[in-house]
C-alpha cells in the first residue's frame, strides 16, 4: 500500500500581537496516510488541525518538516492535481448560482465541453443539489453550502479528498448522507483524510486516525488498536424490581417508572443479577456490554495531557 | 486558461457589483454638468466640455481602480473564498494576474461605455467627430491600468482601507513628480541633482499620460512621446505586478 500523504516533523508558529511574539501552533507534526484508506484527524477546537491541513495545502507554509503528496513535495502546485479539497465553514463567491460556481472550478481544473456540464449535472445529483443549482449561492444554508462544497472537492476526481469538519452544520440526514458519500468514495479507491472533533463520524468510518492535541500528535494507529475490545462495564435495564435491591451488584444510574438501569462493572455479577430479577418476578429489557469508545481514549488522553 | 477563467470570473463579480452601476450613472451626470457648465461659460463651449469630459472619465475610472482594486485580494481572503481556489493546482502569480486582467477588462469596458456617452455628447454640440479624443481616453486607459496595479500590490498586504489610503497618495504623487523634472533643471550639477533625479525615476510620473490638453486645445501630439509614454505604462506597471507576486508568493493565510 502506497503512502499518499507524508508529513514529517511539520512546525508552525504564528506571529501574534502588535509586537509580534511566536506562538508555536504545531509543534513537529509526523504522519502518514495510506492509499485507499479513510484517515480520521482527530482532535478538540484549537489543537492544530485546520493548520495542518493549510500547510498540506500550501496555504500556509511550515517553518520547518516536509509534506509530500503522492511523493511529490507539497510547494508544488502539481502536488494538487489529484486533491480535491472542502475547508471547514466553506464560504465560496455567493454571486454565483450553484452550477456556475461547478462550472468556475471545473474550468480552472481544465474540464471544459460536454464533459464539463455531464460532470456538473453529476455531482449536484450525488451531492442533492439538482434543485437549487441555479440559486445564488448567497440563498444557500450552511448544510447546502457544505453539500456544494463537496461536489467542488470532487470535480477533478482527486485521488485524494480531504475534508475539515465536513459534518459541522448538517442535519443528522444530511451527516449520514455525508457519510455514506465518504464510504462510497472509499469503494471507488479513493483515499479520504477527513478532520473532525465529533468522534462519532471518525470511530463510525475511518480505518486508521491520528489525535492531535496542543500541535503534537499524541497517538496514531489503527482504530482497531487504539479501541481495546475488553468490556468496561455491562447496562443493564430491569423492569418490576426496586433499585435497592442492586445496590450491592452495581450501580443504579437512574429510574424510570418501574424501570431501572443498573451499571455492572464486574462480569461474574451480571449472573447474580439475573438470578435476582428472575427471584423478584421481574424482567430483563436490555442488557449492553460497553466496549472502550474513541471518546473514552480521546477524553483519558486529553485530561493525563 | 487558469488566469482567463479567474479574470472572467472576477468580471462577473464587478457585473454583479451594483456600485459599477453607480459610477456608471454618476458618469453620465458629470458629462451633463459639462454641457450645463459650458452655457455658463464666455468663450469656446467645447472645449470646457472636453475638458470636463475627460477629466470626468479620469475621475471616475481612477475610483474604480482604487476602489475595486484594493478590495480586490482583500475580500479573496476575508471572505476565505481563496481557500477552496488556491488549494486547486494554481500558482499564486496566475491567481493575481488573473485578478488583474479582470480588473482591467472591467474598466477598460466602463471606459469604452463613458467613452460613447462623452462622444455622442460631444457629437450633439459639434456636429463632427475628434477622433483625437479617443487617444486622450486611450492613454487615461493605461494610466488606470497602472493604477490597478498599484491597488492590486497594496491589496495584497494590508486592508483595504489603508491600501486606497496608499493608492490615493501614489495618485497624488504621480500627478506632482513632474515638478521634480522641472527642479532637476534649475538645480546645478552635483549631488542634490542626482538624488533628484533618483528620485524622480523611483516615483512615478503619471502626467506622462495626461494627453487631456494637447488634445482640447488641439496641440500637437509627437508619435515620440506617445511610444515612450505607453513603454513607461507597460514597464511600470509589470514592475507593480511582479513585486505584489513576491509580496503574495510566502504570504499564509491563516
Amino acid at each position: 500500500m502506497g503512502r499518499v500523504l507524508e508529513l514529517e516533523n511539520v512546525h508552525k508558529a504564528y506571529k501574534l500581537g502588535f509586537i509580534p511574539k511566536k506562538k508555536p501552533v504545531l509543534k513537529g507534526v509526523s504522519f502518514h496516510v495510506n492509499e485507499g484508506e479513510i484517515f480520521g484527524y482527530l482532535g478538540p477546537n484549537g489543537a492544530g488541525k485546520t493548520t495542518t491541513i493549510k500547510c498540506i495545502l500550501n496555504l500556509i507554509f511550515p517553518d520547518a518538516g516536509r509534506i509530500t503528496i503522492f511523493g511529490e513535495d507539497s510547494l508544488r502546485p502539481r502536488a494538487r492535481q489529484k486533491v480535491g479539497f472542502l475547508p471547514e465553514n466553506p464560504y465560496f463567491y455567493d454571486y454565483l448560482t450553484g452550477r456556475e460556481f461547478l462550472a468556475f472550478y471545473a474550468d480552472l481544473l481544465g474540464i471544459h465541453g460536454q464533459a464539463r456540464e455531464d460532470k456538473i449535472g453529476y455531482f449536484l445529483k450525488l451531492v442533492g443539489m439538482e434543485r437549487a443549482a441555479d440559486l445564488q449561492l448567497r440563498k444557500y444554508s450552511r448544510g447546502m453550502l457544505q453539500r456544494i462544497g463537496l461536489a467542488q472537492a470532487l470535480l477533478n476526481d482527486p485521488a485524494l479528498v480531504i475534508l475539515d469538519e465536513p459534518m459541522g452544520g448538517l442535519d443528522p440526514i444530511g451527516r449520514k448522507e455525508f457519510r455514506d458519500i465518504i464510504v462510497n468514495l472509499k469503494k471507488e479507491g479513493k483515499t479520504v483524510f477527513l478532520s473532525s472533533h465529533i468522534l462519532q463520524d471518525i470511530e463510525m468510518i475511518c480505518d486508521r486516525v491520528a489525535i492531535i492535541l496542543a500541535g503534537e500528535i499524541i497517538n496514531q494507529g489503527y482504530l482497531g488498536d487504539l479501541i481495546s475490545e475488553k468490556v468496561l462495564f455491562t447496562e443493564v435495564i430491569i423492569g418490576g424490581v426496586p433499585a435497592a435491591e442492586f445496590d450491592h451488584l452495581g450501580e443504579s444510574v437512574s429510574t424510570s417508572g418501574d424501570r431501572v438501569l443498573l451499571k455492572v462493572y464486574e462480569e461474574e455479577k451480571i449472573d447474580q443479577v439475573l438470578s435476582l430479577v428472575q427471584q423478584k418476578k421481574g424482567k430483563i429489557i436490555s442488557l449492553i456490554p460497553r466496549t472502550e469508545t474513541l471518546e473514552d481514549i480521546f477524553v483519558n488522553m486529553v485530561k493525563s495531557q | 486558461m487558469k488566469i482567463t477563467t479567474i479574470a472572467l470570473n472576477t468580471f462577473k463579480e464587478a457585473k454583479r457589483d451594483r456600485v459599477l452601476y453607480l459610477l456608471f450613472f454618476f458618469v453620465a451626470v458629470s458629462l451633463l454638468f459639462s454641457r450645463f457648465l459650458a452655457l455658463l461659460t464666455v468663450g469656446d463651449r467645447v472645449k470646457i466640455i472636453k475638458d470636463v469630459g475627460l477629466a470626468s472619465i479620469s475621475l471616475f475610472g481612477m475610483l474604480m481602480a482604487i476602489l475595486m482594486g484594493t478590495g480586490l485580494v482583500y475580500k479573496e481572503i476575508d471572505k476565505k473564498t481563496i481557500f477552496t481556489l488556491l488549494a486547486k493546482p494554481i500558482h499564486r502569480a496566475e491567481f493575481l494576474l488573473g485578478k488583474f486582467l479582470g480588473l482591467v477588462l472591467t474598466i477598460f469596458i466602463m471606459t469604452v461605455l463613458m467613452a460613447a456617452v462623452f462622444m455622442l455628447i460631444l457629437f450633439l454640440h459639434t456636429f463632427s467627430v475628434d477622433w483625437k479624443i479617443l487617444l486622450a481616453i486611450l492613454y487615461i486607459f493605461f494610466e488606470l491600468c497602472l493604477m490597478t496595479a498599484v491597488a492590486l500590490l497594496f491589496s495584497t498586504f494590508t486592508t483595504p482601507i489603508l491600501a486606497s489610503l496608499y493608492s490615493l497618495a501614489f495618485y497624488l504623487i504621480g500627478h506632482l513628480s513632474w515638478s521634480l523634472e522641472m527642479l532637476i533643471k534649475k538645480v546645478k550639477s552635483g549631488a542634490g541633482r542626482a538624488a533628484l533625479r533618483v528620485l524622480y525615476t523611483v516615483l512615478p510620473d503619471l502626467e506622462n499620460f495626461n494627453f487631456k490638453t494637447e488634445v482640447v486645445h488641439n496641440l500637437p501630439l509627437p508619435g515620440k512621446l506617445l511610444g515612450t509614454s505607453f513603454v513607461y505604462g507597460v514597464v511600470y506597471t509589470a514592475f507593480l505586478l511582479l513585486l505584489a507576486m513576491l509580496v503574495f508568493r510566502r504570504r499564509d493565510f491563516v
